[in-house]
């Protein structure tokens, strides 16, 4: 499937268009995605992320420039068409929750699609079972944890099973269990669906599972590429002020220390493996 | 004090009262409203407690939890009890204590104005307490139903209504947080004059409203993102379902208000 699921071309964005000395947002962007990517967009505080999520589903539009998502160029008429392919869940687990119990909240977008009655309530179930959340159906959000309520979340966007699934922040606000919980869940929903992924985070060691990383600076895009070439492009992410993911830093240091390790370091557990065959032939 | 007052709050089980659909609920309590000012003599009055009474049993809540429950409530009907007994002077005199008179027509009057207010107090009472808000909700939306067609926002009143309620105890958890950081910053709400401690009230408020603002801004756009655009084109997930047992119990009060009628005088 060779499909673009979302393209931009040459973007720009500005909140306050009347003032000049205020910098866009969003500058010249362009970039596509292919349907059944995981992307990740990276990016320090300020630096236009959250502005791109608006844009790709319309709560915002672009000054100039084109936003395609779906086939289908964005515009006043195709909006709620897009919208309703697509998933969004933010950063605050409690500001999004609107059913009363979790049931209600996974059904909120299918009343809006006026889904029939029998079908809205094989879909919750199938959505709640997705996110592993089904024995939940009757309880209050005040009652569920921070990752148990970004989990209902997902359930309510994959509800009205879109292609694409935008997360900003999604887990920023979670602790590291919480947190371990969500990025599960998004990883076997792609393996299971195909689901097409945006994730928005601060967390290099989360945008290492991606297939791409957008890395975002002041309102242009500044690197492109797999986690490997992005991780690896010299010390450009040093520069933009991002955190290398702990393995890398280490992996990176000891490289500087004189240490010959075999590779590159993704991960915790290839790290691991390294360090120790390289001290068993020593 | 707070914990045990009962007015307004909903205990759930699964008694024949709570199974009744909301609709059939609100519909006996407007209409139960409504009957009470039928009854006008003692055999009539004690109807209407016999029957407040046997839908409380019905209900299987607590009588004495009730009761506990509705004490401020209370020391208002012993307040109209007495206004009554001191300020009615009609009939006989009962009898006197210095210049304190006690009519007949002023203990009548009392006793049933006091009645008259318990079984609305226990009936509302029954209602909340049987019924979760969301499901007052929704009933209170089909019932309302027919006044869209005079351009009653109806379906936005309701949701409204349901986040509102969804929200008391997250700006509740809010409140208790925003508390604790201003007394780390040297707050003191408990104590102090009247006038200082509302004072002390404003900084608890404002970044209480700001978030309020903040999280109804994001939700908005939650709301928007996952495809809102009103009650128009929308199904419902919450389904009710009118069954025979609901048309009984508004037969059951038809009946009822028939007895009230035939003993009246
Ligand atoms: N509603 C708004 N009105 C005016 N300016 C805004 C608004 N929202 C964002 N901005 C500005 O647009 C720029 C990009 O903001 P954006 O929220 O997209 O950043 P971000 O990359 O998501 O940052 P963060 O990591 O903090 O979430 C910032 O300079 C910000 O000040
Ligand atoms: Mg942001």
């Amino acid at each position: 499937m060779d499909l673009n699921i979302m393209s931009f071309e040459n973007v720009t964005f500005t909140y306050m268009p009347e003032d000049e000395t205020v910098r866009p947002a969003v500058e010249g962007l362009s970039f596509s995605i292919k349907q059944g990517e995981w992307i990740a967009l990276v990016g320090h505080n300020g630096s236009g992320k959250s502005t791109i999520a608006k844009l790709m589903n319309g709560l915002l539009f672009p000054q100039s420039g084109t936003v395609t998502a779906m086939d289908q160029k964005m515009s006043e008429e195709s909006l709620w068409k897009i919208r309703s392919q697509m998933g969004m869940v933010f950063q605050n687990p409690d500001n999004q929750f609107v059913g009363a119990t979790v049931q209600d909240d996974v059904a909120f977008a299918l009343e809006n699609n006026g889904v029939p009655h029998a079908e809205m309530v094989q879909r919750v179930h199938e959505s709640l079972r997705q996110v592993k959340m089904e024995e939940y159906l009757n309880h209050e959000p005040h009652h569920l944890s921070g990752g148990q309520k970004q989990r209902v979340a997902i359930a309510g966007a994959l509800a009205l099973r879109p292609r694409l699934l935008i997360l900003d922040e999604a887990t920023s606000m979670l602790d590291p269990q919480g947190r371990m919980e969500v990025i599960e869940t998004i990883r076997e929903l792609r393996e299971a669906t195909g689901l097409t992924v945006i994730s928005i985070t601060h967390d290099l060691e989360e945008a290492a599972l991606a297939d791409r990383i957008l890395v975002m600076n002041a309102g242009h895009k500044q690197v492109e590429g797999t986690p490997e070439d992005v991780f690896f492009a010299g010390n450009k992410l040093t520069e933009l002020g991002l955190d290398l993911p702990f393995a890398m830093r280490i992996s990176k240091l000891l490289t500087e220390a004189g240490v010959q390790l075999s590779g590159e370091h993704m991960s915790e557990d290839r790290l691991v493996e390294d360090l120790w065959t390289f001290y068993s032939k020593k | 004090m707070m914990e045990k007052m009962i007015f307004g709050r909903f205990i759930p089980g699964d008694s024949l009262v709570h199974r009744l659909d909301p609709r059939a609920k609100l519909l006996f309590v407007f209409l139960f409203i409504a009957i009470v000012f039928v009854a006008n003599n003692a055999l009539t009055y004690l109807l209407l407690l016999v029957f407040t009474l046997l839908v409380v049993f019905l209900s299987k809540i607590r009588l004495y939890f009730l009761i506990n429950g509705l004490k401020p409530v209370f020391i208002l009907l012993i307040f109209t009890f007495l206004l009554h007994i001191f300020f009615t002077k009609e009939g006989d005199v009962l009898f006197q204590f210095g210049f304190i008179e006690v009519y007949e027509e002023g203990l009548r009057q009392g006793i049933f104005i006091s009645i008259r207010f318990l079984v609305l107090v226990f009936i509302t009472s029954i209602l909340t307490l049987t019924t979760s808000p969301i499901s007052i909700t929704d009933g209170i939306e089909v019932l309302l139903g027919p006044f869209k067609r005079v351009k009653l926002p109806v379906h936005e009143l309701a949701l409204m209504m349901s986040i509102s309620l969804r929200f008391i105890p997250t700006l509740m958890d809010e409140t208790g947080k925003i508390l604790k950081a201003q007394m780390a910053r040297g707050s003191d709400i408990g104590s102090g004059p009247i006038k200082e401690r509302i004072k002390a009230v404003v900084p608890l408020l404002i970044p209480l409203f700001v978030s309020a603002f903040k999280r109804a801004e994001d939700l908005a756009t939650a709301m928007e993102v996952r495809g809102y655009r009103g009650g128009e084109g929308r199904t419902r997930y919450r389904q009710l379902d009118w069954r025979l047992i609901d048309s009984l119990s508004l037969l059951l009060l038809a009946g009822f208000t028939a007895a009230l009628w035939y003993f009246r005088t």
